[in-house]
């Protein structure tokens, strides 16, 4: 295992990023160069980089050019992973068999897919990868919806957000489910190490990258990318925007460790209401009509319930 | 080779998927990712064993869909390896996506391709169904006659695909249960001298490589997309003298002989079957019965489906007065695709034979010298008539009244 990187304060550790350039071209205010950045600065190590199909890949790999200093594949939407998986095996194969000497160091093997990629189209790939146990990091750029093609919903979207294929309208609050439960599921695979984090609490992002890098087997980070575009807000409002999120306590931030130990990472000082959140995207907007507002009532009841439910499960450390 | 080197008779009983296997073992493939469907299973079968038993030293990862196991083969390559895998069919079909992107990203991995039927209706027995389904991927396309043909080209095809001149992967063909399930006497050649022909994997651009990062799969626009699909149309092409290259190397090693366009009794032919995998076979034996009834029978068949030797095939058919081209797969509302491919390579030509398409065998149906003697037959009328005298296309075998979607 190679040193872990040492991080000083935000300012150094914002400018060292070394592989992923600013030359891109996502929507100014988006959070995925930000997580994407914070997971690459983690790390001195080398890097094998998979993206799938989605707003991080049309944006970062438009030939003839690129955004990454490092080495990246893309291939499809669905199968981010086990082109990493794929990656991961040839560089096991090729230590073996001696075509890699053992004094290079070991590379990390990082996938980046969106929900769509994620929770959706890949969901197979990457159970697969995960059962297999690889030695590699999924991140999921969370940003609830699919961005990359207009705005359409996901498995991701939360319940009351209006997209452009499940919309509000005069006798639809928009989307009818609630959001699946990626985390739960990642670790009921038995994964070493699975991670909830935002890119505001840059901190708590960190260490769970680290500590994720320093797993063995395959480490699911599930990132909390707010999108301007989709959700609507102003994009100098990002870090805001996952501030509410977080201090709602909508997005949770926590970590399992081995499929069953419980960390909460992170516990608001005051805790904001649910309320709050939604009232700072337009894409809930239509929940605050008198009809729609029992939505908001049971929004926070949820995210209560769910709150309730991770402080038990750690309490009880199974 | 860290892995252990296994001792084989000078001649083996094997059948097609244990030559697969074989031919997978001696190129010390770095990674081999599968999932499992008839009639190749038992390739990956085969190879599981090897693994078990320390005669392979790569990865084996089986995978959880034909599609998982195009897309790790596709990130394994791109790490800079050697990489392969066998599939059939509707596993085939789920791969498609991939094998695009495969040949797109110019990755030299190998397929071994078991010939079966495409459902609906579920069929597991061999037709050509699947081959034409990934004709146009950017792949090159081998085809084998019996289990022989499938060890030598499925060794010769990462020597073909890894060429400097190509980089592009190749599918090796052979037909399901009729060469992958049937015994046969196969001549294998040793370890280190299958090894040492086909070569050390050099890699090219790769993930591994971090003195020198690179990005796979990128994203291009009107600005650059047609750039990158003619310069592989270009590596396709610069296949033609590598292929032809490696067959020479490979008869000087072995003293088999193969070529880009296989053919038998071609001199002096008045008429000849076009077709691929065995019924190349059952058709010389109809072709030599014929003599005796002074009928001058050739068989043709294209070894190379991709890139197609339309070239060659009309150098080759310049002289035969008609032709049935035989397309073992369901042709979906037009003639079958062999019958295009080789009209395509003869329209242009002086003397244009007769042309006849014959829809056959699919789902493992049977053809049999016999009936391969009737259709030469047929054609010897065409030969003399100078047209054809019956129908142009014909669903030959099926049950019922006979079938045809394309007369004049």
């Amino acid at each position: 295992m190679s040193n872990q990187k040492v991080i000083k304060n935000l300012k150094t550790f914002s400018t060292a990023a070394e592989r992923f350039e600013g030359s891109h071209v996502l929507c100014p205010g988006c959070a995925h160069s930000i997580i994407v950045r914070e997971v690459l600065n983690a790390t001195n190590d080398n890097l094998v980089v998979g993206a799938s199909t989605g707003c991080l890949e049309v944006c970062t790999a438009i030939y003839p050019h690129t955004s990454w200093d490092c080495s990246w594949i893309h291939i499809g939407f669905e199968n981010g992973s086990t082109a990493i998986a794929g990656a991961e095996a040839m560089n096991k194969a090729l230590r073996k068999k001696g075509r890699i000497s053992p004094d290079t160091p070991e590379p990390k093997f990082v996938a980046f897919g969106g929900d769509g990629a994620t929770y959706d189209i890949g969901f197979q790939w990457i159970s697969g990868c995960f059962e297999r146990g690889h030695d590699m990091m999924y991140v999921c750029l969370d940003n609830e919806v699919y961005a990359n093609t207009g705005g359409q919903r996901s498995s991701s979207t939360p319940i009351g957000a209006s997209t452009t294929t499940a919309p509000a309208g005069s006798t639809s609050y928009g989307e009818k489910r609630n959001k699946k439960d990626m985390l739960q599921i990642m670790a009921a695979h038995g994964s070493p190490y699975v991670a909830q984090v935002a890119p505001n609490k840059w901190k708590d992002m960190v260490k769970k990258i680290q500590k994720g890098f320093a797993t063995k087997g395959p480490v699911f980070i599930n990132a909390m990318s707010a999108c301007t575009t989709e959700w609507k807000f102003q994009p100098h409002e990002t870090i805001e925007a996952s501030d509410l999120a977080v201090d709602s306590l909508v997005f949770p931030l926590y970590e399992i460790v081995d499929g069953t130990e419980l960390n909460i990472t992170y516990r608001p000082k005051n805790i904001v209401p649910v309320r709050d959140y939604l009232a700072f995207q337009p894409r809930f907007k239509h929940l605050f009509k008198p009809e729609n507002e029992y939505l908001i009532d049971e929004w926070q009841k949820r995210v209560d319930k769910y709150w309730e439910y991770l402080q038990r499960r750690e309490e009880a450390r199974v | 080779m860290n892995s252990k080197q296994m001792e084989l008779n000078e001649v083996e009983v094997w059948d097609g998927n244990t030559c697969n296997a074989q031919a997978l073992r001696q190129a010390s493939v770095d990674v081999v990712a599968a999932y499992p469907i008839t009639p190749s299973t038992n390739t990956v079968e085969n190879y599981a064993t090897f693994h078990a038993n320390g005669y392979v030293d790569g990865e084996f990862i089986m995978v959880e869909s034909e599609h998982a196991a195009m897309s790790a083969c596709v990130g394994a390559a791109a790490a800079g390896g050697r990489v392969a895998t066998a599939t059939s069919s509707q596993g085939c079909a789920l791969m498609v996506e991939v094998l695009y992107q495969c040949s797109g990203m110019r990755l030299p991995a190998v397929l071994c391709l078991v010939n079966r039927a495409l459902a609906a209706p579920l069929n597991v027995n061999g037709d050509h169904s699947d081959m034409y389904l990934t004709r146009d991927a950017g792949w090159i396309q081998l085809d084998s006659f019996n289990a022989q043909n499938a060890y030598d080209l499925t060794l010769m095809a990462f020597k073909i695909g890894e060429h400097m001149d190509v980089r592009l992967p190749v599918i090796s063909n052979q037909d399901g249960f009729l060469t992958s399930h049937t015994a046969q006497t196969v001549r294998p050649l040793k370890d280190e001298v299958a090894y040492n022909f086909i070569g050390d994997y050099v890699p090219v651009n790769a993930m591994l490589d971090f003195s020198k990062p690179v990005t796979h799969g990128v994203q291009t626009e009107h600005d650059w997309h047609f750039e990158h699909k003619a310069k592989q149309h270009a590596a396709l092409q610069a296949a033609f003298p590598v292929v032809e290259e490696v067959f020479k190397e490979f008869k000087e090693l072995t003293g088999r002989e193969y070529n880009i366009v296989e053919t038998h009794n071609l001199e002096g032919a008045d008429v000849a079957i076009i077709c691929l995998g065995t019924t190349y076979e059952t058709a010389t034996i109809a072709a030599d019965e014929l003599k005796e009834e002074g009928i001058k029978a050739a068989v043709v068949s294209p070894r190379l489906f991709r890139p197609f030797p339309l070239t060659q095939l009309a150098q080759k058919l310049q002289n035969v007065k008609a032709i049935a081209c035989m397309d073992r797969s369901a042709p979906g509302g037009t003639v079958g695709a062999l019958y295009n491919e080789v009209a395509g390579a003869l329209i242009n030509t002086e003397a244009r034979p007769v042309m006849r398409n014959l829809i056959y065998g699919l789902g493992g149906r049977d053809i049999t010298v016999h009936e391969l003697k009737d259709i030469f037959r047929d054609l010897a009328k065409d030969a003399e008539n100078g047209k054809i005298t019956g129908k142009i296309q014909r669903l030959h075998g099926v049950r019922g009244p006979e079938l045809s979607f394309y007369e004049l």
